[in-house]
């Protein structure tokens, strides 16, 4: 019966042709924008790091004076973006988490070993030895550096497989030395590609997403090197060099707990550490206690998906209502006109139901139109998405799970439109159209 | 008004049609008024002025390789030569630019702890003396910093060299934000607690950075040059010769010293455009997610009306065998459709003003100004009554003898 009500549907809507590709279209703008804005959010709220985001945390400690950030409505002054160095190095040297490492992005020069070659200028992040295992970052090639490298400010450099291909071709580059700035440093490992999206280790708001770090080197080094660090720095008094100074807070800090009781535990040494530095006269804002925050919120906080983003999906999100509530009116137009039709049937003995069915039948036949078209649609919106040089855009793609829902969503939508139309049809009394005709 | 009473009291029968059609002109109605806020408030950020010649300007980034040079006597001899390329107006170094991304944010002060005074966060764009002809930045009160007020060349630079500053240009805006309604030329404004007198101020001067607040144009001067061994070099020429200026002055640069990396080399147009690309991304999707949800809107009217002519052939055929005209039968439909979307539109304007309240509690979305209701009341008028054109056109031509056909 079901292939039968097909059949029906499918010639009912070649007869009416216009009309059904209004409603197709209807549905199809619905769906490809909600889907476009959809697929967006959530390829940007995916989690960066899967196995590990949930023993991930960054510690909350704001060493600011009292009366410092001047303006409320400056949400970068609000809260203190970063560590200081003092602080970082106190909690790497005490040690208490399962792994920590301090961290910052920053830029420099790589003289590929070809005189030809043009000075290249590679965006890299400068950490600290125990980045590599907290983060899980997988090596090709060779391995990350020790803590008692980034005691001797060790001329060692990680690089990804990209900049590798670049400067090595398809040999390894593990032991060759490569230029950066005005200094030698030594290849010890190549990592497979590893871009966590969003870039969620670097400071907020920069290369958030795009523009991936294609060389990792110690923090210690980079800081004698003089190397240029990117993002935010924030001082509130002034002397001595700005860096290494405890009035200036530049650092990202990421600590690894296993455990609840771990987190607890680092909590109290959090705690322990900020009474300890308030007897030596800093940490003077009491209201703000020294606090962990787990990865996800962390992204959260820092509004690391564009809020224009989110927006932009509830208005799609309205959108499809409205092409809903269009493909409602056009449906009952439809269904209405073929009084006659259905009066017909009921006559010959069809039940309220088998209406019913047979309209919820060309419903969803729109619907799957609907989606296709919307599918469409979305490509291009998404397409249109790739083509700029956002940051972000480049992950604008579908994944397979995506497309079929995008399909469902539409048929979803259509019988449910349907529904109320198919109704008004059923009521359609046996006869009394057939004076009509 | 007369026309209204029979629509009115057709409409006890057909409850669920106005009802649809209603809520479709107001879901329409509210989303379409936020969304042309959201256009709005995003052209005005792209208008916004930035204080300096942008059809004149072209800029190089310099990031110089060699840790061993002194860089602000690096900048000078770059500067004199960059100076001497023909076309070339004026020639300055800075450390930040409208739109360029490099912003240094200071806290500034009228009193010395802040306390009892006014304050704001304003963004430093410094450079060498010829800063201001360069960028064609314009002074409306005061004037150019003396060759004497620029901190001395051994003092830091960046952060700690504020300490060393004795003047200060800053904006009209900031200005009347520190000294409302005063004039602010002369007067002396505090940094980490340095004392600055106000010795210029300029029209206008966006930020390296700029958001929704109202803080875009706070910006500051201050005689400190550029200290850094990363630079940007603006240049300023006349519109014609700048592709050609611009790559004469890469050249120039690597001529001069080969140990550095060249970026960024453009003009502040393009600059300006890169800047904006997101927000072109942005105003074109909002407008073809405007221009569809108007679309479906407008089918969904029409299908409403088509089937209203349906199932009224009958009444609509007695009508005219009681001698109502074509014409009669067109306005009763034109009019049930004004009146359903004024009904629709009242309805709109609550949903407008609960969205535009739900996206301000959760994004940077501003209140919906009041302008906007009769613009988008108007809108929907018009997109129903070219909806309705056809099906009331239909229904104008069923003839009387549909009176007999059926009951």
């Amino acid at each position: 019966m079901l292939g039968y009500y097909v059949e029906v549907a499918l010639r009912s809507l070649r007869r009416t042709s216009i009309l059904t590709s209004l409603m197709v279209l209807a549905i199809g703008l619905g769906i490809g924008a909600s889907m476009t804005m959809i697929t967006v959010l959530h390829v940007m709220s995916g989690d960066p790091l899967p196995a590990r985001s949930s023993k991930l945390f960054v510690p909350m400690l704001d060493p600011r004076p009292l009366g410092h950030g001047l303006s409320p409505s400056d949400r970068r002054t609000e809260t203190p973006n970063g560590f200081t160095w003092p602080d970082a190095m106190n909690l790497l040297h005490e040690h208490h988490a399962v792994r920590q490492a301090a961290m910052q992005g920053g830029a420099v020069a790589v003289h590929p070993a070809q005189a030809d070659s043009h000075t290249l200028f590679e965006r890299g992040e400068f950490v600290t030895s125990e980045f590599f295992a907290m983060f899980q970052s997988p090596f090709r090639a060779g391995s990350g550096w020790t803590a008692q490298q980034d005691q001797r400010h060790a001329r060692v450099v990680v690089l990804t497989s990209q900049l590798n291909q670049t400067l090595f071709g398809d040999a390894s580059g593990i032991g060759r030395t490569v230029r950066l700035d005005n200094t030698d440093f030594r290849v010890i490992g190549v990592l497979n590609d590893w871009h966590p999206q969003p870039r969620f280790y670097g400071q907020p708001g920069y290369r958030t997403f795009g523009n991936p770090d294609q060389l990792f080197l110690p923090i210690q080094t980079a800081l004698e090197l003089k190397f240029s660090f990117e993002g935010q720095l924030s001082c509130w008094s002034n002397g001595g060099d700005t860096r290494t100074s405890d009035k200036c807070t530049w650092l990202q800090y990421w600590v690894e707990l296993d455990s609840p009781d771990e987190v607890a535990l680092y909590q109290q040494y959090l705690s322990n550490y900020w009474h300890d530095q308030q007897a030596g006269g800093r940490f003077t804002r009491k209201k703000s206690p020294p606090h962990l925050i787990g990865l996800t919120p962390w992204l959260t906080r820092w509004q690391v998906i564009p809020a224009n983003l989110s927006m932009q999906m509830w208005l799609a999100i309205g959108f499809l209502f409205v092409s809903i509530l269009s493909v409602v009116a056009l449906l009952l137009a439809k269904f209405m006109r073929r009084s006659g039709e259905i009066s017909v049937r009921r006559t010959l003995g069809a039940r309220r139901r088998d209406i019913f069915i047979q309209f919820g039948v060309e419903s969803a036949v729109i619907g799957s139109a609907g989606g296709l078209l919307g599918l469409l649609i979305a490509q291009f919106g998404l397409w249109s998405i790739r083509e700029r040089p956002d940051g972000y855009a480049q992950l604008a793609h579908m994944h397979p799970l995506m497309l079929v829902s995008t399909v469902v969503l539409a048929i979803i939508a259509c019988v449910l439109a349907g529904m109320l139309p198919a109704w008004r049809a059923c009521q359609v009394p046996p006869a009394l159209y057939l004076r009509m005709q | 008004m007369m026309e209204f009473v029979p629509i009115l009291a057709a409409w006890q029968r057909h409850k669920l049609i106005v009802v649809l059609l209603a809520l479709l002109v107001a879901l329409t109605c509210g989303i379409v008024c936020n969304v042309a806020l959201m256009i709005q408030q995003r052209g005005a950020l792209m208008s916004l002025p930035s204080g300096v010649a942008e059809s004149n300007l072209v800029l190089v980034q310099s990031i110089d390789l060699s840790l061993t040079a002194n860089p602000i006597a690096q900048h000078k001899t770059d500067l004199a030569a960059l100076g001497l390329i023909p076309g070339v107006k004026a020639a300055a170094a800075v450390d930040a630019l409208p739109f360029n991304g490099n912003n240094w944010t200071n806290g500034i002060m009228t009193t010395p702890d802040g306390r009892g005074g006014m304050s704001a966060s304003a963004s430093a764009l410094n450079g060498t003396p010829g800063e201001l002809r360069t960028l064609g930045i314009h002074i409306v009160a005061g004037r150019n910093f003396h060759p004497d007020e620029y901190i001395p060349l051994d003092s830091a630079h960046g952060f700690d060299g504020l300490e060393h500053v004795s003047a200060a240009i800053i904006t009209e805006a900031l200005a009347e934000r520190l000294f409302p309604g005063k004039s602010a030329l002369g007067r002396t404004i505090y940094s980490y607690p340095n004392p600055m007198r106000i010795v210029g101020i300029v029209d206008h001067l966006l930020r390296p950075d700029i958001g929704t607040g109202n803080d875009n144009d706070y910006s500051a001067i201050f005689p400190m040059l550029p200290d850094t061994r990363d630079v940007t070099y603006v240049l300023r020429t006349s519109p014609q010769e700048r592709e050609r200026v611009l790559k004469q002055a890469k050249d120039v640069l690597y001529q001069l010293d080969e140990n550095r990396v060249l970026r960024g080399a453009e003009t502040f147009e393009q600059l300006r455009a890169r800047y904006f690309e997101s927000d072109r991304t942005m105003i074109g999707l909002l407008i073809a997610s405007a221009a569809g949800l108007l679309f479906v809107a407008a089918l969904g009217i029409t299908g409403l009306a088509n089937f209203w002519v349906i199932q009224r052939r009958t009444q609509i055929g007695i009508r005219r065998a009681l001698g109502a005209t074509r014409g009669d039968i067109l306005r009763y439909f034109q009019s049930e459709n004004f009146l359903i979307v004024s009904f629709g539109i009242a309805l709109g304007v609550v949903l407008a003003f609960a969205i535009n309240t739900l996206l301000m509690r959760f994004y940077e979305l501003r209140r919906l100004p009041f302008f906007y209701l009769p613009i988008g009341a108007v809108l929907l008028w018009c997109l129903g009554q070219i909806a309705v054109l056809g099906p009331a056109l239909r229904a104008s031509h069923v003839p009387p003898v549909a009176a007999t056909r059926s009951g």
